[in-house]
């Protein structure tokens, strides 16, 4: 069969699977349409949490991001693993125990305060939304490259299947169909490593394959990779650092409590039966999330070395080591009909040469080989995962697989992140602030139907990505960073924290955050109307923008301590609120809302 | 006996679990990454390793020695869920 008939068949299947578990797990209360009845198994909910967690930026951006940022890159596989830590130890239990349906609600509470409820679902609304446009765009994407259809039909068909189980069964269907993308993407994604890692290194598991040496000889396959790429000038893979080590140690701290603080990721931990389960559901979340991310290093570093054997075929500097543009291998052609693989031949030799034109020292030495600067003038680092496959010469069904599993990983963190918006809309701002009185009949259809328009709203940005969407990791892991975590852990570690200071902190730390993202990427991300420039010599100590939420989450808790100090006490009963939160007995009780 | 107690020793297991948590990233990982790479496993030096693996499985090993610290706590101090 052929690679497009393989690849639908596959695709097909996969969605009818989704479609055949929203009949059977549809919701039936509020319960379960907003915590699938609390009655989720804390492995299973591990592996659900996992599929939310793991979007079209894991599965597919982030080898990319290893590739080419080698040593830098461990920013994004310690910052988005080392945030369930903090959800394990300081967030998830307590919230469980709390025993209500959104994030918002619990701010609201605790702080007894609505205008902090509703400054926590703008935060929810906007992190979430900025977060669901990367997905729906993932899922464009993957159509038009492999099935041939154009980038608005595959979005159609995408927001279809997410309405068909997100609106007919909420958290219950979302739950139950993430397991099942969950088990495809992860098949998808080792499936290709382990016969790349067996090519490459001779051992099967990628994980030990990076510590290995090549399986033609007794160099080391990182040390080889560190010589491939640094005689073509680039940075040595396992030592270029991401901007400066205090702009590293800020990205990591500003993911991990990013990660912590994202609404879609803590509501999952709402839906176990007991304060016991949240626990363990952190450590099995990570558990399948790991799998993915100590695999993600090995695609990534045997990708950049395929890619750049493929084209540097011998020595250096031998006119004949440099592969001719004729003779270019089959996926090379297919890449560059997307536009996101591009050559020219700058010396109109015919072959190609792919160097780092940057590099001052190195360019002596080229323009004595007759290379006129770098020929592969677009290598989106986005096609890595999707082209390794057909990089390492594996068969068709293999390719298939990972198309599947990319959608899998888009369609169940897009369902996740759309549950967390329906939910605040119908549960906090209809039922929480303006119709208190509505039956629960009521509001599971409003629930159900600002799940159809929270779908609208995203599909709608996907075909019409707003100037902001490139900024969208900035702006979801910032404000969850800055405003969310810090209000969250606060509340269940500092009972002097009152209703003022948690506003002016939550407030103090969104502003600083986004004042800094958008003075050097421009207001609203519109292009020329950022006041400092994006260049790195005005940022401060060197922290780049997506960076900076850890030093907005700095400030929102000691503006949080220092203003709550200077107005009245916290009242008795919300003391004994978080005294209760704090032991799990009673769990069950609380439950019921 | 009391939920004072409960709460105090609960804060200090956190702590040395958040250290562990912060000394195989932060530390490992970031700060000392250049020292420790003069010591290699297999093909990479030990830094490394801890930026790209060592630290998710160690955060693993934390999470899960957390869920047994606790749940072992809870009935120390009879604070636990009716089974």
């Amino acid at each position: 069969m052929d690679l497009s008939t393989l690849t639908y068949w596959f695709v097909g299947t996969t969605f009818a699977i989704y479609i055949g578990i929203a009949f059977w797990a549809r919701a039936t209360t509020t319960g379960e349409f907003y915590v699938a009845g609390k009655g989720i198994n804390p492995v299973a909910n591990g592996m659900a949490t996992a599929a939310d967690w793991m979007s079209a930026a894991s599965f597919i951006s982030m080898a990319g991001l290893i590739a080419f940022n080698g040593y830098g890159a461990s920013v994004f596989l310690m910052g988005w693993t080392g945030g369930y830590v903090l959800l394990a130890l300081l967030l998830a239990p307590y919230l469980r125990k709390f025993g209500k349906f959104t994030v918002p609600e619990f701010i609201g509470e605790r702080y007894y305060s609505r205008t902090a409820r509703i400054v926590a679902v703008v935060c929810l609304i906007l992190a979430s939304i900025t977060y669901v446009i990367g997905q729906m765009k993932g899922i464009g994407v993957a159509f038009s490259r492999f099935l041939e259809t154009d980038y608005d039909t595959g979005l159609y068909i995408g927001m279809g299947i997410v309405f068909i189980y997100s609106v007919m069964g909420g958290m219950k269907g979302i739950t139950y169909t993430q397991i099942a993308q969950y088990c495809i993407l992860i098949f998808a994604y080792t499936v290709p490593a382990i016969f790349i890692s067996l090519n490459i290194t001779g051992n099967p598991v990628p994980q030990l394959g990076i510590l290995s040496t090549m399986a033609d000889g007794n160099t080391y396959m990182m040390d080889k990779l560190n010589l491939v790429v640094s005689e073509l000038g680039f940075n040595e893979y396992t030592t270029q650092v991401l901007g400066s080590k205090l702009n590293m140690f800020a990205y990591t701290l500003t993911l991990m409590i990013g990660t912590a603080g994202l609404p879609h990721v803590i509501i999952r931990f709402f839906t176990v039966p007991k304060v016991k389960d949240a626990r363990s559901t952190a450590g099995w979340a990570l558990v399948f999330i790991a799998i993915l991310y100590t695999t993600a290093p090995a695609v990534g570093s045997m990708a950049r070395l395929n890619l750049m054997n493929t084209i540097q075929t011998g020595p250096v500097g031998e006119v004949t080591a440099n592969i001719e543009y004729e003779k270019r291998p089959q996926w090379f052609k297919n890449w560059e009909h997307t536009g996101l693989l591009k050559f020219e031949d700058k010396n109109g030799d015919g072959r190609i040469q792919y160097y780092n034109d940057k590099n001052k020292d190195f360019a002596a030495k080229a323009e004595s080989f007759g290379w006129k600067g770098n020929e592969m003038v677009k290598v989106d680092r986005d096609i890595m995962v999707l082209a390794n496959p057909e990089i390492a010469n594996l068969p068709n069904w293999v390719i298939a697989l990972v198309v599947a599993g990319g959608l899998a990983a888009a369609l169940s963190t897009a369902a996740g992140l759309l549950l967390a918006i329906a939910s605040s809309i119908s549960h906090d701002l209809l039922k929480g602030i303006f119709k208190p009185d509505i039956t629960e009949k009521q509001e599971l259809l409003a629930g159900r139907i600002a799940m159809a328009g929270a779908i609208g709203m995203a599909g709608y940005f996907g075909l019409h990505p707003p100037d902001f969407a490139a900024g969208t990791v900035a702006i979801a892991f910032g404000l969850a960073a800055s405003s969310i975590f810090p209000a969250l852990m606060m509340g269940i570690f500092n009972k002097k924290v009152n209703r003022t200071g948690a506003v002016a902190g939550m407030v103090t730390g969104i502003g600083i955050t986004m004042l800094y993202v958008f003075q050097h990427k421009g207001i609203m991300f519109i292009p020329g109307t950022s006041f400092l420039g994006g260049m790195s010599p005005n940022w401060f100590f060197g922290i780049s923008p997506n960076a900076f939420g850890c030093v907005g989450a700095l400030a929102n808790f000691a503006v949080a301590i220092g203003v709550s100090r200077m107005t009245a006490p916290v009242p008795e009963h919300i003391q004994h609120l978080v005294e209760d939160i704090r032991v799990p007995a009673g769990a069950g009780a609380a439950s019921d809302h | 006996m009391s939920k004072s107690d409960y709460w105090k020793e609960n804060l200090r297991l956190v702590t040395i679990l958040l250290a562990i948590w912060f000394a195989v990233s932060f530390l490992f990982g970031i700060i000392l990454v250049d020292v420790l790479n003069t010591i290699r496993v297999g093909g990479v030096g030990l830094g490394f390793w801890f930026a790209q693996q060592g630290s998710i499985y160690t955060f693993l090993a934390l999470i899960f020695v957390y869920t047994k610290k606790m749940n072992a706590l809870d009935r120390k101090y009879n604070v636990h869920e009716e089974d």
